[in-house]
């Protein structure tokens, strides 16, 4: 144990704590904005620096330290805030000002961005120097948007899609005066490996990246007379809408959400839910289908209802493409249902429905404006996806306070769900909900409700956001300070990302893999490719932690939400009355009215698709 | 109103001198990988600084120049843009009245010519083709990427076995290094820019003199793999190659001509620089890792030989790393008289033990590079009468490093500097009797920098002496390799950056006899690069690890502070002797060098992108 003196107090914390870590222990918040912790320590912004006092000869009475990676020493002084740190704190804060697009008031991060309220605390209400805003251009058009003018060039998405994604979507381009961040390469966005999985996104500090803003087209739609409008809210959303609302997380239920729809004015609120249940039905069948006739495919099977994890089969892996299911994502069986199952059963013409989703994505935009996306013959399945944080800014617009909403329910025929497609939006969920039902139709009873948490792992979210824990062998000095045992530590937390299981189904051992975040898939794909290891049943998730650590879903900085909002979906399927997709109600008559058998024609022809390769035929498609 | 006065700098002027000065350090310091535009551009505005404002092709030119790089930074440019630059440039290079004028727009043309294709990078995608790759200047520039700013941490902490240990994951010859490497990692030590590089061999010598590399042990091997590997050549690229080779689990058979292993560690570079026992120290520890070794066994198609294709069959992979160990020669008339000698054969019977009889003799060595160098100081050593050195150009262009040529002249050597030789005289016994060099004066630069000799309008000189020694650079010996089908090119095999001989599969081929003379570390670099690349060749993905832990950065300020040099035996002294002359640091002083180091990998790009590989 190291003891020092932060400001006066003292502190003890373990060796290799750096001081802001033990700042943080005394309560003391040293400001920050480049710092990401275990992935970004490179001290770039200089805001938290701090001032040492001299306690060996060589050094000044007043050196400055950079908190974020500077690691304690025995009988340290620290001073946060002394007339120097204050002084090169403002400096610099003032000389990133100088370079970003200081116009708050139009940015999307507006309430929710470090660098506006560092400055607002540092009271910095004018820049010195002058304005040198860099404006790159972008293609608008795509779903995500970077915005040169607000980039401080923190890395932090350089690092997080190299280091938690493995993506190398980003990179550091040029150098000297002009080094910025860019897409690597010689590649444009658009041609790039981005898998639009939106990390970047939800760990950048400023409004440098976001999402395409599609909620003008929803006013639009909600204004339009003729359009019947039809939204669906997936399930890690209601884990998250009310953070940003200042309410607490038993204040934002489900209920009160379908209210919120229903006050602006959407015809329809259903629950992608519904198509989660859907989607296991047609899912676990396929996979038993497979385990039948395991000749007649390419093992093992992977999970697609993630379109970032799709996005990164078609381009790093297009040989596995057959690999994934035919079963299209829930968002777009709920297009097509709409559009067709229940136009029809509402006698609606389907062109003039809108469907609109609300997603914890941003892949999602891209997957609905896919071409084969328009199975129900009107127009695209899914028209319009916004974010969670679409959602809530709309919530705003339309000045809904959650506090006085009464809980609605969810529309029928559209809305039921049972525990199963609940835990859709976490790491693991897919394949429990897909094991529950396979196990039903093998065995022809119901397993315990629980029977396969051993697909859950909470551990692995930690490991697939590159956090760790205290006590590993990170360094933190901010570069790896140890040589082999950093490359085990890494190896380690790979490992951790990974969850196998093993079952009994139907008189065989089913092997089971799940995985979140998209380095832990590439890991995952280089085992499988070198056959390293043989599973037959896969499950990935782009984001680390599942949809509910998505990149559409709102953003804290420098807290992942992952984990608090993973366990809301596994509280509310265990609150479910039903537990089983294939007990759902509403899916059991849409099937008896509408679409025959699970793995029927007009289920193959609505609910499956075959994963063409999206980089050769879709670069373009994204409305 | 005094008629003159005497100029005095004033406190401004004598700043602007400082800054120079600080500028010049930091142009040497320039970190690898920038963007060569943007350098063009600050260069231009430099030179437009500079400029007295009289002409209008300078005063006008050298800033709408700025301004059309600007266009094409900026993404602003097109190809005309690019026209322009050279229409506007030559003109001024055509019309300005000095230097100041014609040579900055002499610089932008070069730079036209030298680095187009960055220039329509930035055309055509709006952004630089450059990247910093590895972030630690003199990493970068180590050939085998050694940790440096890790040992250096190492040595200041005074854990040397550690240091040793680090060393040896990306060269098993710590100590070859220590005591004799060209040290290529210190050209761009960010140190320079506040006062001057870190001594970083220096320090690698605190390392190994403290903890002798055959007392640290090598790390354990992996599993066998069953594999055989034979290696062709016996010095430091083909004992690397070995000593990796074995860690991964494969065996090594390496295969010496000579008698004794080292390759020129032994049989080029002299006692009084590398020890022979120092040697041993490295060659110990790198066969105890269980490298099979042949000595006495040459490679090729002579009697009593093992031909390269029974080589080929009988094992899984093959490394040729003969070095350039044939002699060249001048083409002087008299060449063939007694008492001319080769380098090669003169360093090789040192490396053997057999002294050649220079006793009294007067000597002359032909050559200005560190092999001339080693010949003059080892000859002096040898008791000749008088050494002296003819050389065809100026001391400055000589490629020895300049503490070779001034050690030898300090030991007495003469320098006969711009003077050719014509040819050798002897006597009717064909005894040497002299040497005929040609004056030379020194003439107009070349593509390469470098400025040429050319003959001076004044007659031939003698110079009297009983030996020539002939050091002008060495060759391959290719013919056997050829016959087996590995391609030659200008003298040397034909490989691969990977260091594959692309015609058989399976050879692998690196060190000298690939690149012609080089450097101990490229060679090491080279066996290092093979080891990995026959890993993989036999189908395994071994790493190389290292468990060691660096320590963390120190806080203190980096006040100015001067280099520590080694220090050597006095010249008088050690020129009696083969012994070693040069001292390593005392702890005080090892201690202060490695405080100098700036630990490039934690501070700047390094902590960004890494500062290390921490396996290969």
């Amino acid at each position: 144990m190291v003891n020092l003196v932060i400001d006066g107090l003292a502190v003890t914390v373990p060796e290799g704590t750096t001081v802001m870590k033990a700042a943080a222990q005394i309560g003391i918040e040293i400001p920050h904005l480049c710092f990401l912790e275990g992935i970004n320590e490179i001290s770039a912004c200089k805001v938290c620096v701090v001032e040492m006092q001299n306690m060996e000869t060589g050094r000044s009475k007043e050196k400055l330290i950079t908190a974020c990676n500077s690691a304690v020493e025995e009988g340290m002084v620290i001073y946060t805030n002394s007339p120097k740190v204050r002084r090169v704190r403002r400096s610099n804060v003032e000389l990133i000002l100088s370079q970003h697009d200081c116009h708050c008031a139009t940015c999307a991060r507006s309430g929710n961005c470090n660098l506006q309220k560092i400055s607002n605390d540092l009271g910095i209400l004018e820049v010195p120097f002058k304005e040198e805003v860099p404006q790159v251009p972008w293609d608008s058009k795509f779903p995500l948007i970077r915005d040169s003018r607000k980039c401080i060039k923190c890395m932090r998405c350089v690092q997080i899609c190299d280091k938690v994604q493995d993506m190398r979507v980003w990179d550091v381009q040029n150098t000297g005066s002009r080094t910025t961040v860019d897409v690597a390469g010689n590649k444009t966005i658009d041609n790039s490996d981005c898998t639009l999985c939106g990390q970047c996104i939800t760990h950048c500090p400023t409004g440098a990246l976001r999402e395409r803003y599609d909620i003008p087209k929803v006013f639009d739609a909600l204004a339009d007379a003729a359009k019947v409008t039809v939204v669906q809210v997936a399930p890690a959303v209601r884990t998250a809408w009310g953070e940003d609302l200042g309410l607490a997380p038993e204040d934002f239920t489900e209920g009160k959400m379908v209210a919120a729809l229903k006050r602006m004015g959407f015809d329809y609120v259903f629950d992608t839910n519904f198509a989660a249940d859907l989607t296991i039905m047609e899912e676990g069948n396929e996979l038993l289908e497979r385990l039948a006739n395991p000749g007649k495919y390419a093992w093992p099977m992977f999970t697609s209802c993630c379109p970032g994890w799709v996005s990164f089969v078609s381009k790093r892996y297009p040989k596995y493409l057959r690999n994934l299911s035919t079963a299209k994502s829930p968002q777009q069986m709920f297009g097509a249902m709409a559009k067709t199952y229940f136009a029809e059963k509402k006698g609606i013409d389907p062109h003039n429905i809108c469907s609109i989703s609300i997603m914890p994505c941003v892949s999602k935009k891209r997957e609905a404006a896919l071409s084969y996306m328009r199975s129900a013959g009107a127009g695209q399945d899914v028209d319009i996806v916004l974010t969670t944080r679409e959602l809530v800014r709309m919530m705003r617009a339309e000045h809904i306070n959650p506090k006085f909403l009464k809980e609605e329910q969810f529309d029928s025929p559209l809305g039921e769900s049972t525990g199963a497609g609940v835990i859709f939006g976490v790491t693991g969920g897919v394949m429990e909900a897909a094991l529950r039902t396979a196990y039903a139709v093998v065995e022809g009873h119901n397993c315990e409700p629980d029977a396969f948490r051993a697909v859950r792992d909470t551990r692995g979210i930690k490991a697939a956001q590159g956090i760790f824990e205290s006590g590993d062998a990170k360094g933190t000095d901010g570069v790896s300070s140890t040589n082999g045992s950093e490359a085990a530590a890494v190896e380690e937390a790979y490992m951790l990302g990974r969850r196998e299981a093993d079952f009994e189904l139907g008189g065989r051992t089913l092997h089971t893999c799940t995985v979140s975040g998209l380095g832990n898939a590439e890991r995952l794909m280089q085992d499988i490719v070198a056959g390293k290891v043989n599973y037959d049943f896969v499950e990935v998730m782009a984001c680390p932690g599942g949809c509910v650590g998505g990149g559409g879903q709102p953003i804290h900085d420098g807290c992942e939400m992952a984990e608090v909002r993973g366990r809301e979906l596994y509280r509310l399927d265990e609150e479910r009355p039903l537990r089983y997709s294939h007990e759902n109600p509403e899916v059991q008559k849409a099937y008896e009215e509408f679409l025959g058998k699970p793995l029927g024609r007009k289920a193959h022809e609505l609910l499956h698709s075959k994963h063409v390769n999206e980089l050769v035929f879709e670069t373009h498609n994204y409305f | 109103m005094s008629r003159l006065k005497i100029a005095t700098p004033n406190q401004a002027q004598l700043t602007v001198e400082r800054l120079y000065k600080d500028l010049e350090r930091r142009i040497i310091a320039s970190p690898p990988g920038l963007c060569p535009v943007d350098l063009q551009l600050s260069f231009l505005k430099l030179c437009h600084a500079q400029t007295c404002g009289k002409c209008a092709p300078c005063r006008i030119g050298l800033g709408q120049l700025q301004n059309l790089l600007e266009d094409v930074l900026e993404g602003r440019g097109s190809l005309k843009t690019l026209d322009l630059i050279r229409e506007t440039a030559s003109s001024i290079m055509d019309s300005a009245d000095c230097a100041i004028g014609y040579e900055a727009a002499h610089m932008v043309l070069a730079g036209m010519e030298g680095f187009m294709k960055d220039y329509k990078h930035h055309i055509e995608h709006g952004k630089c083709s450059c990247h910093i790759t590895q972030p630690v200047p003199c990493v970068a520039l180590c050939p085998a990427g050694v940790d440096i700013p890790g040992y250096i941490a190492l040595v200041r902490e005074e854990r040397y076995a550690d240091a040793v240990k680090l060393i040896r994951k990306d060269n098993p010859f710590p100590t070859a290094c220590a005591l004799i490497c060209e040290h290529p990692c210190e050209a761009r030590c960010r140190r320079n820019m506040i006062d001057s590089s870190v001594n970083i061999r220096g320090l690698k010598r605190m390392a190994v003199d403290n903890a002798r590399a055959n007392t640290v042990p090598v790390p354990e091997k992996a599993e066998s793999t069953g594999k055989r590997v034979a290696i062709v050549g016996g010095g430091p690229g083909g004992l690397s190659a070995a000593y990796y080779l074995e860690l991964m689990g494969h065996h090594a058979v390496v295969f010496e001509e000579k008698g004794k292993l080292g390759g020129m560690l032994r049989y080029g570079i002299p006692n009084y620089r590398f020890p022979r026992e120092r040697l041993q120290e490295d060659i110990d520890t790198i066969l105890s890792t269980g490298v099979e070794v042949h000595l006495n066994t040459r490679i090729g198609n002579g009697e009593g030989e093992i031909p390269f294709g029974q080589l080929r069959k009988e094992y899984d992979a093959v490394y040729v790393a003969i070095g350039a160990h044939t002699d060249k020669k001048i083409g002087i008339e008299g060449e063939d008289s007694h008492g001319v000698i080769s380098a090669v054969e003169m360093l090789r019977h040192i490396g053997d033990e057999d002294m050649p009889d220079f006793k009294d003799k007067t000597v002359v060595v032909v050559g200005g590079g560190n092999v001339a160098m080693d010949c003059t100081r080892s000859a002096i050593r040898l008791g000749a009468k008088k050494v002296g050195i003819a050389y065809r150009r100026r001391q400055d262009d000589m490629t020895a490093l300049p503490e070779e040529v001034e050690g030898a002249i300090a030991e007495g050597a003469e320098l006969y500097s711009l003077k050719a030789p014509h040819k050798i005289e002897a006597d009717e016994n064909g005894n040497v009797t002299a040497l005929w060099v040609e004056p030379q004066i020194i003439g107009p630069i070349d593509a390469w920098g470098r400025a040429r000799p050319i003959q001076a309008d004044v007659p031939l000189l003698r110079i009297p002496c009983d030996i020539v020694v002939v050091a002008i650079g060495q060759g391959i010996e290719t013919r056997d390799f050829e016959e087996a089908g590995l391609s030659v090119k200008r003298g040397t095999i034909a490989a691969l950056s990977d260091s594959e001989v692309e015609e058989v599969r399976g050879v692998f081929a690196g060190g000298d006899c690939v690149t012609g003379p080089a450097t101990v570390i490229r060679a090491i670099a080279s066996g290092k690069v093979a080891a990995a690349n026959i890993d993989e060749y036999l189908g395994f993905h071994h790493v190389i690890p290292c468990d060691v832990e660096i320590p963390p950065v120190r806080y203190e300020d980096k006040e100015p502070c001067g280099r520590i040099q080694l220090s050597e035996e006095e010249a008088g002294v050690r020129k009696k002797n083969f012994d070693a002359f040069e001292c390593g640091m005392t702890k005080q002083e090892a201690c202060q060098e490695a405080g100098r180091c700036l630990r490039c990998d934690k501070y700047g790009y390094g902590s960004l992108k890494g500062g290390r590989a921490a396996i290969w």
